[in-house]
């Protein structure tokens, strides 16, 4: 048998996932949980060096997912590994139970799943199938601490995500109506492959409704403003690893769908263009969000809306479309995916040392604990788009794609850009520097996981590999 | 084709937008989940009439899901629910009912409007069926948001996937996967509501969701 790693990329989430919730002993299972991630970002990874399998009906690897499904088991595996020394102090205070830990450890893994599945699926069904697993798992993971803000937040993450989700599926079943004619009854028209090859042929008043529906209901798991308000509240009261996961990677997850029904859209000469529609639903979540950082009390709230921000900014970018504002975008998401995570585990082992999620009871961290404050600082600078950093390259990509064809625009984004890094700046200096505030404790963490992504953001801001520039190229074509 | 074929499914089909006003103004929770019931049952039927008219047999298992776990084991599993929680009173709205039934002929005007005018080539039995589909999944939305408690919530949710379920089966030809994920993704979708109401009973003593809201993070 030729070796195949785009069934392993799904199989072993989905074995790791049975294996450990039958297993006991959470020190194993967190090591097995690692482990499986590693091996499911090595299968991924060995996509771009095996070759790519001819697309079936179900299952389809190109170059734009490729992209999405590496940098999704990457930061993957790098949480798996900073969740394993995080749980492990949940348990030593007794806030999570080791039957909660397996079930966690197991939701973990068919999150991957998940996720991976939505990636490759070939089918939009199978797509929608696969997005609503995915957020019905971090529904569960959200509401794991009981308390009645974890209660509260998954109910509402589950209300609005699942109103989206039934909006995305009426969308779906609509772009099935508007193919079938087009490529006939069954399979085929449910197939990304034929989808795009027909897309001129397609019925474009229905393909028009369609992507309305599938913008809000997808949008509404992007968290675009104003379909966002779950987002805040789940990224706050769940565990810290699934707050990196949500933002890092559930989002794009979410955007990826967007951008496929997007090429479909462009693909007909006869549809409305969805670029604009894009291009405002991003520009008011970058406002808007830029502006509520002012007033957040809470650490993990903050950085929330700071993701909010920049899903606006990456929304925006591939609204506006062409090869440069795409690359833009498409890097953009890199950049953001491992700042923000990288962020969320500093934050994830601040918060256990001062056992409080308030900012106003955290203070002085670059004295008290220089390494993780440091850690802290340099993403902060990095999220809020400082040289030399990657998210200011990518950012810069951005703005100056955007001024040399709509400079109004541009200057909506660069005021919202500024008022966010206003925002983020006044609270980095209450949290990090001055008075030390709060228990002073030394964390038991492992460094390496926020470390990692930090330089990769840093070496990106400094040189970009000419593979990669001509890979996310490629890509950028792709989506046009 | 303006046969049996489009009258029957027309009939079933428009029942069913008016079941989801029946719906809309039931302010107490075991004559909702009565209703629902009868939603479900409704959705069954021109489901079951579909598969007759597509010649689409298939589709017959949608409609037996639907009677089965829709019209008859949620509604009797969430009456014992609400015994046990002790709250088969009142239904708070935020709403009146006056204005939720405006608002509701208002939305299955917009959806008729929209629908019909996007699928004029079309063939007719899929354009009514669509408009008055999406007719049900607005005006679950409008329940899900006129009400305040977590029960009337979920069965909002539910009549709202009944109509994705109508649209699924309305478009001829439609691979069986997908509705056999929409039964499926409602199994679970049901599973973690049955989670969260009896972790919500255990924590708060009450499924209001206004009791709820008092948890807030930000206000301290």
């Amino acid at each position: 048998m030729k070796f195949d790693p785009v069934s392993f990329v799904l199989l072993i989430p989905a074995a790791a996932a049975a294996l450990l919730a039958l297993l006991p002993g959470y020190r194993i299972t967190a090591q097995l949980n690692v482990l499986a991630a590693l091996l499911t970002f090595a299968m991924a990874l060995s996509l771009y060096f095996f070759g790519v399998p001819k697309a079936g009906p179900y299952l389809l690897v190109d170059d734009l997912n490729k992209v999405f499904i590496v940098l999704t088991t990457f930061v993957g595996f790098t949480t798996s590994a900073f969740s394993a020394s995080y749980i492990g102090h949940e348990i030593d205070i007794g806030r999570l139970t080791p039957t909660f830990v397996r079930f966690y450890h197991a939701m973990y893994q068919i999150l991957m799943f998940g996720m991976n599945l939505a990636l490759i699926a070939n089918n939009i069904g199978l797509m929608w199938v696969a997005i609503e697993l995915a957020t019905l798992t971090t529904v569960l993971m959200v509401g794991i601490y009981r308390t009645h803000e974890a209660l509260e937040a998954a109910w509402k993450y589950f209300i609005l995500g699942s109103v989206g989700i039934a909006l995305a599926l009426f969308g779906t079943i609509l772009v099935y109506m508007a193919a079938r004619p087009a490529i006939g009854e069954g399979l085929p028209a449910m197939e990304w492959t034929n989808l795009l090859v027909h897309a001129a042929g397609f019925d474009p008043a229905l393909l028009n409704v369609a992507f309305v529906f599938l913008l809000l209901g997808y949008g509404t798991k992007v968290g675009l403003a104003p379909l966002h308000a779950w987002l805040p509240d789940a990224h706050a009261e769940g565990p810290t690893p699934i707050s990196a996961v949500l933002s890092g990677l559930l989002l794009n997850v979410a955007l990826y769908a967007l951008l496929r029904f997007k090429m479909l859209l462009a693909a007909n000469p006869a549809a409305i263009a969805p670029g604009p529609l894009m291009v405002t639903m991003g520009l008011i979540s970058l406002v808007f969000a830029s502006f509520m950082l002012y007033r957040r009390r809470d650490i993990k709230r903050m950085f929330a809306y700071s993701s909010i921000e920049h899903m606006g900014i990456i929304t925006f970018a591939f609204g506006m479309g062409g090869p440069l504002a795409n690359f833009a975008g498409l890097l953009h998401m890199t950049m953001h995916s491992l700042t923000k995570s990288a962020i969320f585990f500093a934050v994830g082992h601040i918060s256990q040392i001062k056992s409080t999620q308030q900012i106003a009871d955290m203070g002085g961290l670059t004295v008290t604990n220089p390494v993780l404050g440091w850690g802290l600082v340099l993403g902060v600078v990095a999220i809020a788009g400082l040289p030399p950093l990657g998210i200011f390259m990518s950012e810069f990509l951005v703005v100056s794609s955007t001024f040399a064809r709509e400079p109004w625009l541009a200057l909506v984004l660069v005021a919202g850009i500024l008022i966010g890094l206003g925002g983020l700046f006044l609270r980095l200096n209450t949290i990090a520097f001055g008075e030390p505030r709060g228990p002073i404790a030394q964390a038991q963490a492992s460094y390496v996981p926020m470390f990692a992504h930090l330089a990769l953001v840093l070496v990106a801001g400094v040189y970009l590999p000419p593979a990669l520039v001509s890979g996310f190229e490629n890509v950028a074509k792709l989506l046009r | 084709m303006r046969g049996l074929n489009f009258d029957v499914a027309h009939l079933l089909a428009g029942s069913l937008v008016l079941v989801s006003f029946v719906q809309l103004y039931q302010d107490r929770l075991y004559a909702l989940l009565n209703i629902y019931a009868l939603h479900a049952l409704v959705l069954a039927l021109s489901v079951a009439w579909q598969a007759f008219a597509q010649d689409a047999p298939h589709l017959y298992v949608t409609a037996i899901i639907a009677l089965v776990f829709k019209a008859i084991v949620i509604p009797v599993v969430l009456h014992r629910i609400i015994v046990r929680l002790g709250i088969h009173r009142e239904i708070e709205k935020v709403v009146g009912v006056g204005p939720a039934m405006l608002l509701g002929i208002g939305l299955v005007a917009l959806s008729m409007v929209v629908m019909l005018r996007v699928t004029a080539d079309a063939d007719p039995l899929a354009r009514e069926d669509l408009a008055f589909a999406l007719s049900v999944v607005l005006l679950g939305l409008l329940m899900m948001v006129t009400r305040r408690n977590a029960v009337s919530q979920v069965v909002g949710f539910m009549s709202l996937e009944n109509g994705l379920v109508l649209a699924a089966t309305g478009a001829k030809g439609m691979p069986l996967v997908v509705e056999i994920s929409v039964a499926f993704s409602v199994l679970i979708a049901f599973i973690v509501i049955g989670i969260f109401l009896f972790r919500i009973r255990e924590r708060f003593d009450s499924v209001d969701l206004q009791a709820l809201d008092r948890f807030r993070g930000e206000r301290r």
